[in-house]
């Protein structure tokens, strides 16, 4: 294997993270930030809660591993994202806080207001990273103001509330929308009469409005942002030359893989009938197809994203030619075939022990449960 | 301050309170195994018990790990983006690993450890207690042999047309002897933590009269796990100071405060007052031939003091200029062989060349000045190191003392424990926080002035941020940990005061309705 597949293969396996990251943490987020919206007594919120109870916490590392690849295999990327969007990625830290210990100690004490203090907590600590990550992938389509000096060191130029424009909000709408979705597809598995009746109503308006804002921020993109494009030849085998190369900034860039392989207009196609198959579904009541077309479609949202841009991850709109691409800004070759070894021991095994945990919690929960359990559930 | 300083100071303060939650996770993660292979094997429900109860206030602990740990993974990338671009291609593998490996383990059986006690066999939940606790510790190997690194950073070559560090080898990294040490002391520090804590809190119930079996059975537990533990951090900890005679010779004669090489074998200091100014430690109590058999295993090799360190890096640190000045002619498209070539012979101390940029922007022009404060900052301070190293050593002791009297009158199967001995455990319990956090500030301020030990300077590896962003995030992360911390406590102790009683499983001292209305 060459250096050049390699790279290819970690710009899939860094989607394949992500993707994994928003389907498994995506619904117990989802659940979380539904807490105040679905459950309307203490007793169905504990039902929700314990419905992710066993998983969240295993879910949420595959936004540790999404993190640490990161590092590992776009070491200059996990450098220039992280400290460029240092305010969002502090307040989604922050936010982030609040799950664990909000998942663990709420059910400790006995006490209405303790309880609901932890219920606001976590449906922040949810639906805050949920908005900030759109917010994110909004920013990065329309580029980024930052460079590097003769030594590498990066300099972020903008400010943390030039994020907020109408495009990336718009962005961060739809991720927390869909992740919501996800939640409540979840809570249609997993919980039983009212509880189940509404998320199944919820499911049926959310996914709509996700499909509309998806095909929306689509249109948009086309119209109104610029993509980039490399017009210089990158070699893809050779060591990174990230800032020697030439990049044009121009209406409808991020439309020219699709016009090279119009097969690929299939991934955001996918997009917007899986949102729609998940509103059938869910006014029928199919739920396992309900799940299994949320999960689709939140996959090919973030598909969509990453083809468009390929084979920038993250564009300099202030200094074009310093624009990240996944051929300029990996690990050296060694890393990459270690971390590609690694993946291919860890991700099946993940997989297997992942998917016995939810075997074994499998059923739905009702109130009667959570009453008989109550001093050891959540 | 500036966003050196603000950066490093979030780093510890994030850092210090992550590990004040590590050990307690590492070493309960094996009491728990080991009290639910008793109730595995003999079939008595008070293990069972004993495994629920004690894992409730795991879970408290638990909790505050993970959320702590997020932040130090985001915080490379946010608050240090220049190491992470210069080393994530070395360092960034262990720390992906160890997710993969490890963590998604770790936490996806925690879950089932919780929740899962109706739902599977005995044999099977055992197993994933026991899977869980080897996950935890495999979750430290990586960690550490990331951390080791840092301090010893091999397997590596610097890379100019990338400008950074890139792997050569990846066993060499596994296998870094400073890692290993790291690692078992680190671990076995956990153990002991664990051990303690249990029997702390049950020495607190013997003391009070409740619940005297399950307590019982508790201090058994944890005092012979705690001996075993205590042994061996310190013979590991013995083996770190030969690693850091061999590796890490600054940080070993800062600890020791040796200011200049003696004649072998080197005195050991016991106590003193190290002196900045002079250069000497006033009142200096010293036993001869300790430290020279310690650092280097023998009696006739020396150990090198600060002094002649300093020498040594003044050299390196002309070197390493001229490294720096190639680096850039070469980068800015002079790339005759005869740059490349020079540069290749002094690439070894572009490191130590990096130290100029703290004092002067052109560093092909620093004067006499600059380069005498690079060399005299090249090494860390004395007295902290000096005395967060006895710290942790006199902690050490005292609980290898404590573990040794509780074994022996656990062995002896006296059904009373003496009333000095419960009270001495019961005062023990912060100790061994006190000495995993002076351990760690050991390892890492004694690290500088390296983010990467003589790879990379700490004042160049953070990112360009704004002295106000840092403030704002830094003061947030103060709040919240404050808040989180308070919290943690507040329960840890309600629980623990509660003890099993908070099973609700009919059979315990404080189970009277009135009492146990909450939880």
């Amino acid at each position: 294997m060459d250096y050049e597949a390699l790279r290819f293969i970690w710009w899939l396996l860094i989607g394949v993270l992500l993707i994994g990251f928003v389907v498994t943490d995506g619904f117990d987020m989802g659940v979380a930030a539904l807490l105040k919206v679905l459950g309307t007594s203490n007793d169905e919120r504990r039902v929700m809660i314990n419905t992710i109870a066993p998983h969240w916490d295993g879910n949420q590392v595959w936004l540790i591993t999404a993190g640490g690849a990161l590092f590992a295999a776009w070491p200059t990327v996990y450098a220039a994202s992280f400290s460029g969007f240092y305010i969002a990625l502090m307040l989604t830290l922050f936010a982030l806080f609040l799950r664990p210990i909000g998942f663990e100690y709420r059910a400790k004490i006995d006490s209405e207001t303790w309880r609901s203090r932890w219920d606001w907590a976590l449906t922040a600590g949810s639906a805050i990273p949920a908005l900030i990550f759109g917010v994110a992938f909004g920013n990065l389509l329309q580029g980024v103001p930052f460079y590097f000096d003769d030594i590498l060191r990066l300099h972020y130029t903008g400010s943390f509330w030039a994020l907020l424009n109408p495009f990336a909000l718009l962005a961060g709408v739809l991720s927390l929308l869909m992740i919501v979705n996800h939640g409540a597809t979840y809570l249609q598995l997993k919980t039983e009469a009212e509880l189940k009746a509404r998320s199944e109503k919820l499911s049926v308006m959310l996914a709509l409005v996700c499909a509309v804002i998806f095909v929306l921020a689509g249109v948009w993109l086309y119209l109104a942002v610029d993509g980039y494009s490399v017009t210089s030849i990158i070699d893809t085998n050779g060591a990174n030359r990230t800032t020697d190369k030439t990049v044009l900034i121009s209406a409808g860039a991020w439309f020219s893989n699709y016009a090279k392989w119009p097969l690929l207009w299939l991934i955001p196609a996918l997009g917007v009938a899986g949102f729609l198959i998940c509103a059938l579904a869910s006014k029928t009541q199919r739920h396992i197809t309900a799940f299994i077309s949320s999960s689709l479609a939140i996959a090919m949202v973030v598909l969509t994203a990453g083809i468009s841009m390929f084979p920038f991850v993250m564009p300099s709109s202030t200094t074009p030619a310093h624009s990240l691409t996944m051929w300029d800004a990996t690990a050296s070759e060694t890393t990459l075939m270690i971390m590609f070894v690694v993946a291919c021991i860890f991700v099946p095994l993940i997989l297997a022990y992942t998917a016995w945990s939810y075997f074994v919690m499998r059923g739905r929960l009702n109130e009667q449960h959570i009453r008989d359990n109550s001093h050891s559930l959540y | 301050m500036d966003i050196v300083d603000l950066s490093r100071l979030q780093f510890a303060f994030t850092a210090m309170i992550h590990f004040l939650f590590v050990p307690l996770t590492l070493g309960m993660a094996f009491l728990l195994a080991i009290m639910e292979s008793v109730y595995v094997m003999t079939g008595k429900t008070i293990y069972r018990d004993m495994t629920k109860f004690w894992g409730k206030l795991f879970g408290i602990n638990f909790a505050l790990g993970v959320t702590t740990g997020i932040a130090m993974e985001f915080q490379f990338g946010t608050n240090w983006s220049y190491y992470s671009h210069y080393v994530g291609d070395i360092f960034g593998a262990p720390l992906a690993i160890e997710a993969l490996m490890a963590f998604f383990l770790e936490s996806t059986l925690v879950g089932l450890f919780f929740f899962g006690w109706d739902r599977l066999s005995k044999e099977k939940h055992l197993a994933v207690t026991w899977l869980m606790a080897l996950a935890t510790n495999l979750s430290a190997l990586w960690i550490l042999v990331a951390n080791g690194w840092m301090q010893h950073p091999i397997g590596s070559v610097f890379n100019i047309d990338t400008m950074r560090m890139e792997l050569t080898s990846f066993s060499e990294v596994i296998f870094n002897p400073v890692a290993q040490v790291k690692f078992v002391h680190t671990v076995s520090a956990g153990y002991v933590t664990g051990a303690v804590f249990v029997l702390a809190i049950s020495s607190w119930y013997l003391l009070k009269g409740r619940d005297l079996p399950f307590a019982r059975r508790s201090f058994a537990i944890a005092s012979a796990f705690g001996l075993a533990s205590a042994l061996s951090v310190i013979v590991l900890g013995d083996e770190s100071g030969y690693e850091l005679g061999d590796v890490q010779k600054v940080k070993l004669a800062a600890v020791e405060a040796e200011w200049h090489t003696h004649p072998a074998p080197a005195a050991f200091t016991v106590f003193g007052v190290p002196n900045e100014q002079t250069q000497t430690t006033d009142y200096a109590l010293k036993i001869p031939a300790v430290l020279g058999l310690i650092a280097t295993r023998s009696v006739t090799e020396e150990v090198a003091g600060l002094s002649e360190l300093k020498e040594k890096h003044l050299e390196r640190i002309i070197r390493g200029q001229e490294a720096y000045v190639l680096m850039t002619q070469y980068r800015a498209g002079d790339k005759s062989p005869a740059t490349i070539n020079r540069f290749n012979e002094v690439s070894a101390d572009l490191g130590y060349g990096m130290l100029l940029t703290a004092y002067t922007d052109d560093v092909a022009n620093a004067t006499a000045e600059h380069i005498a404060q690079a060399v005299e900052d090249s090494v860390p301070k004395v007295w902290p190191l000096f005395w967060s190293f006895r710290i942790m050593v006199a902690c050490g002791v005292s609980m290898l003392v404590l573990f040794a009297a509780a074994f022996w009158h656990s062995a002896k199967r006296t059904v009373d424990k003496p009333r000095w001995l419960l009270k001495f455990a019961l005062f023990s319990l912060p100790l061994p926080w006190i000495a995993c956090e002076a351990g760690w500030f050991v390892a890492e301020y004694g690290r500088q002035p390296w983010a990467i030990g003589e790879i990379l300077p700490t004042h160049l590896a953070v990112s360009q941020l704004s002295v106000n962003d840092i403030w704002f995030s830094l003061g947030a992360i103060v709040v919240l940990y404050t808040i989180f911390v308070i919290i943690e406590m507040w329960l840890m102790t309600k629980y623990a005061r509660l003890g099993p009683s908070s099973l609700h499983t009919g059979k315990y001292d404080l189970e009277s309705p009135a009492t146990v209305k909450e939880a």
